[in-house]
C-alpha cells in the first residue's frame, strides 16, 4: 500500500493545524456557521441529529492494521465505541462533537490517517475494487491509479468550490468492481489494439434525486494524460455547471443538458491546452507510485490445500462461509475474504472498536497486514492462505465477523437513515434487521442466491437504492415514514436504475413484501437463475402483483399470516 | 482608506470599484477620477474613451470580471490593464479560480489580480495558488498568514507550474 513520506506527512498535520484554527475562531465567534460550513464540511465534519457526525477518508479502501487499530482507537475514545463503514469506502463516527473534532484529526494524522475533502462541493475520496491487485480478471491495478488521483484532488486549489460534489472511481477492468457508472466521474483501465495502458473514461452518472447512469465521454485515454484529461473535464464543470439550483449542480445534469456530444467537444477542446503539459504523467512517476502496491512475497504454496478440502467437506458451516465469503485470488494457495459487517441484528457497515482491532489483528495473522473496505459496506483481507481459513473462519466468527451472507440477500447496503442522518427521511437501520431477521435461515438465503437490496433513507441515495435488485428509498408522507420499492436495479457493468413499483409502504410491510417477491421469483426460476435475471426474463408485473395484492402468493401469504 | 493584501505586503488601496446599478448603462454610468476598476460590460462599451483618459489623466485602469464572464472577452486586451479584478458574490461560488487560472496560464496575465467580495482568510491560500496576488479582505493584517496554510502541494497550479512529482526526487 502506499506509505507516505515526509511531504504527504507535513500535509495532513498542516491540515489539522489549519482545521484546529478555523474551529477555534469559530468557537470564538469569529467566524460565522455560513462561513464554517464549507470548511468544516471540506474536513468530514457535518452537524446531525445528536452531534457532529465525523467522516474520515479511506482512501480508495486501502487501510493497513495500524491504521484500523487507529481508527478504532478514537473510536473507543471520542465516539460511543461503533463507527459506521460507508458506500464509499469511508467510516463514519456519530457522536464526534465539534470541540473535539481537530484533536481526532491530531490522533489520526499520526497514523497517516485524516478527513479531507469527506465532503463538501469539491472532489471526493476515490473509491475501487475492494480485491484491486488480487482479483482475477484484472487489467491492471487500479490502487496507483486512484493514488496518483488521489494525490492530484487533494488540495486542489482550483476545484475545491464546485457547483457539487464530485465522486470518483476508478476500476481495474471489465468486471467493474467499483461502479463507474454511477460515479460522477469514472476510470475504467482497459487496454487499446496496441496493448498500451489507458482507461475508458466514464463521465455523469450519479444517483440521489435524478439517479443517471454515466456514459463513455472517451473510449480510450492512454495512462499518462489521466490528470490533463481529469483537468480539462473538471474546469468544464467549473465553469459551467449550474448553480443556481442545488438539485441541478451536478455533472451529471450539465453532461445531460449539453449531450455527451457537446459535452466531449468541449472537454477536448480545453484538453487541447492541456495535453503533454508539465501534468502529463512520468514512467517514473507512474512506477514511483506502483512501486508502492507491488505484490507482498507470495509463498509458492500448492494449489489444494488438504486440511482445507477436508474441512470444506466435514463442516458444512464453514463450506457455507467459504462458498459466499472467500473468492478467488490471482495467487495459486491463497484466498481473499470477506469479513461480513452484516451479522444478524447489526446495522449495515457498523463495526465496534472491538471489531475493528481484531480485524486488525486477523490481518497481520492471516496476511500482510493489509484491509480493504468495501462498496457494500464489508471488510476484506485481501492475502489469506488457503490452509489457514479454517482458522481465520473459527476466530472470525467468534468475534461476530464471519456470517455467510455476502453478495445474498442480508447483504443489505443501507445508509445510517434517520437514526442518525439529519436528511433523511426514514429509518434504514430497524428496516435493515427486520428484513434480516425474516431471512435468518441461511440454507434458504444460499438457495435464493446472488441477491442485492439496498436502502436509503432518503433521495440522496447514500444507500445506492436505484442500483439494487430490490431497492428500498425512505419517503416522508404528512410526517409518516413510508418505503417505496425499486426494483431490477443492477451494479457495475451490467448497471440499471431500479423502476418504482407502485404506492410506497409503512416499515412493517415491507419485510412481508419482499417475502413474496421473493417467493414469485422462486415460483418462476430457472434452475440456479439470479433473482435479477428472472426478473429480467419475465418482467415485473408479477412481482408488483406479489407486493399489492394480485396474485395467489399473497393470498397465501395473507393467510399464512393470520395463522 | 481600505487596505488590502498585496504581493504578501498590506497597502493601501485606492482603487475604485465602479459598479452597475440598476438605472446606469454601461454607456452612460460616470467615470469617477483615479485609479479604476470597470466592470466588463463598460470596458467592451467605452474601450476607446477609457484608454485615452488612463493615457490623458494617468489614471491608471482595471476591468473586473463576474463570475460568469468570460475571460477570453478580454484576452486581447490584457496589456490595457493593470489591474484584473474577479468578484466572488459567493464564496461558494467558485467559478473566479477557473478564470483566474485561465488568465494566467493560458492568457498570459502578469499584472495585478485581485479577489474581491465574498473573500475570507481561508480562502487565500488556494486563491494564492490559482494566480492570485491580491485580495479585499477583512482584517488583512490577520488573513495574510493563511496564505502559507500549506508549504507543499501535489498539483501544478498557476503559482507553481510544475507538479510535486516533476519537481523532487521522491522516494
Amino acid at each position: 500500500m502506499y506509505r507516505y513520506n515526509e511531504i504527504d506527512r507535513r500535509m495532513v498535520t498542516e491540515r489539522v493545524a489549519q482545521f484546529r484554527d478555523q474551529t477555534h475562531r469559530h468557537l470564538v465567534g469569529e467566524l460565522s456557521e455560513d462561513e464554517f460550513r464549507p470548511l468544516r464540511l471540506q474536513n468530514g465534519l457535518y452537524v446531525e441529529r445528536h452531534a457532529p457526525m465525523l467522516r474520515l477518508a479511506i482512501p480508495y479502501g486501502v487501510l493497513s492494521s495500524k491504521q484500523m487499530r487507529a481508527l478504532a482507537g478514537v473510536t473507543r475514545t471520542f465516539d460511543r465505541g461503533t463507527g459506521h463503514f460507508s458506500t464509499r469506502q469511508n467510516l463514519q463516527l456519530n457522536w464526534i462533537s465539534l470541540e473535539q473534532a481537530p484533536e481526532v484529526l491530531a490522533e489520526l494524522a499520526k497514523a497517516d490517517l485524516h478527513a479531507i475533502q469527506t465532503s463538501g462541493a469539491c472532489i471526493r475520496n476515490i473509491t475501487t475494487d475492494p480485491l484491486a491487485g488480487v482479483a482475477l480478471r484484472e487489467v491492471s491495478d487500479p490502487r496507483p491509479w486512484a493514488e496518483i488521483l488521489r494525490q492530484w484532488s487533494t488540495f486542489h486549489p482550483e476545484f475545491a468550490y464546485l457547483p457539487r460534489k464530485f465522486k470518483l472511481a476508478v476500476s481495474g477492468g471489465p468486471d467493474d468492481a467499483a461502479n463507474v457508472r454511477i460515479h460522477d466521474l469514472g476510470f475504467q483501465l482497459a487496454r487499446d489494439a496496441q496493448d498500451e495502458l489507458g482507461f475508458r473514461v466514464w463521465v455523469g452518472g450519479g444517483l440521489g434525486r435524478t439517479p443517471i447512469l454515466a456514459k463513455v465521454l472517451r473510449e480510450f485515454l492512454p495512462w499518462r494524460h489521466v490528470l490533463t484529461y481529469a483537468e480539462a473535464i473538471l474546469r468544464v464543470y467549473n465553469l459551467h455547471g449550474r448553480r443556481d439550483n442545488k438539485y441541478k449542480a451536478r455533472i451529471k445534469i450539465l453532461v445531460h443538458s449539453l449531450g455527451i456530444e457537446e459535452f466531449a467537444r468541449q472537454v477536448e477542446a480545453e484538453w487541447d491546452h492541456l495535453k503533454d503539459g508539465p501534468a502529463t504523467l512520468t514512467e517514473a512517476e507512474a512506477d514511483r507510485i506502483a512501486e508502492h502496491f507491488a505484490a507482498p512475497d507470495y509463498e509458492n504454496l500448492p494449489k489444494f490445500d488438504t486440511g482445507f478440502e477436508f474441512a470444506k467437506r466435514h463442516d458444512s458451516e464453514f463450506s457455507a462461509w467459504v462458498a459466499r465469503n472467500v473468492h478467488e485470488h490471482r495467487v495459486t494457495g491463497y484466498a481473499a475474504v470477506t469479513l461480513s459487517l452484516k451479522a444478524p441484528g447489526q446495522a449495515p457497515g457498523d463495526a465496534t472498536a472491538e471489531q475493528m482491532d481484531k480485524v486488525a489483528d486477523l490481518a497481520e495473522r492471516f496476511g500482510y497486514a493489509e484491509i480493504r473496505t468495501t462498496v457494500a459496506q464489508n471488510l476484506v483481507l485481501p492475502d489469506v492462505k488457503k490452509s489457514e481459513l479454517f482458522k481465520l473462519w473459527r476466530e472470525a466468527a467468534a468475534a461476530g465477523l464471519a456470517t455467510p451472507n455476502i453478495g445474498l440477500l442480508t447483504d443489505i447496503v443501507a445508509c445510517p437513515g434517520g437514526d442518525f442522518c439529519s436528511l433523511a427521511n426514514a429509518r434504514s437501520i430497524p428496516l435493515a434487521k427486520a428484513i434480516q431477521d425474516r431471512f435468518s435461515d441461511q440454507v434458504q438465503l444460499a438457495d435464493i442466491g446472488e441477491f442485492k437490496l439496498n436502502i436509503s433513507g432518503c433521495v440522496n441515495a447514500c444507500g445506492h437504492h436505484h442500483v439494487g435488485h430490490i431497492g428500498i428509498l425512505g419517503v416522508d408522507k404528512q410526517g409518516e415514514e413510508f418505503f417505496q420499492i425499486t426494483l431490477g436495479g443492477a451494479w457495475g457493468m451490467e448497471a440499471e436504475l431500479g423502476k418504482v413499483i407502485g404506492p410506497s409502504l409503512a416499515a412493517e410491510e415491507v419485510p412481508p413484501a419482499i417475502d413474496r417477491m421473493v417467493a414469485n421469483f422462486q415460483v418462476f426460476r430457472r434452475p440456479h437463475e439470479r433473482f435479477i435475471d428472472t426478473l429480467n426474463r419475465i418482467g415485473p408485473e408479477s412481482f408488483r402483483d406479489a407486493v399489492y395484492g394480485n396474485s395467489p402468493i399473497h393470498e397465501y401469504a395473507k393467510e399464512a399470516t393470520n395463522g | 482608506m481600505a487596505k488590502l493584501i498585496k504581493n504578501r505586503d498590506i497597502v493601501e488601496d485606492n482603487w475604485k470599484l465602479l459598479n452597475l446599478a440598476a438605472n446606469d448603462t454601461p454607456e452612460t454610468v460616470k467615470l469617477p477620477v483615479g485609479p479604476l476598476l470597470v466592470p466588463l460590460p463598460v470596458w467592451q462599451a467605452r474601450r476607446t474613451e477609457l484608454v485615452r483618459r488612463e493615457w490623458e489623466q494617468h489614471d491608471p485602469l482595471g476591468v473586473w470580471l463576474a463570475p460568469e464572464d468570460d475571460p477570453a472577452d478580454i484576452a486581447a486586451d490584457l496589456d490595457d490593464f493593470s489591474v484584473i479584478g474577479i468578484h466572488f458574490p459567493l464564496a461558494a461560488d467558485g467559478r473566479g479560480y477557473s478564470i483566474a487560472t485561465l488568465l494566467r496560464t493560458r492568457y498570459g496575465y502578469r499584472g495585478e489580480l485581485r479577489a474581491f467580495g465574498d473573500v475570507g482568510r481561508d480562502h487565500l491560500h488556494y486563491l494564492h495558488r490559482v494566480g492570485f496576488d491580491a485580495f479585499v479582505v477583512q482584517q488583512p493584517e490577520l488573513a495574510i498568514a493563511s496564505l502559507d496554510d500549506f508549504s507543499e502541494a501535489y498539483q501544478a497550479a498557476a503559482n507553481q507550474p510544475l507538479p510535486l512529482f516533476r519537481r523532487t526526487l521522491r522516494a
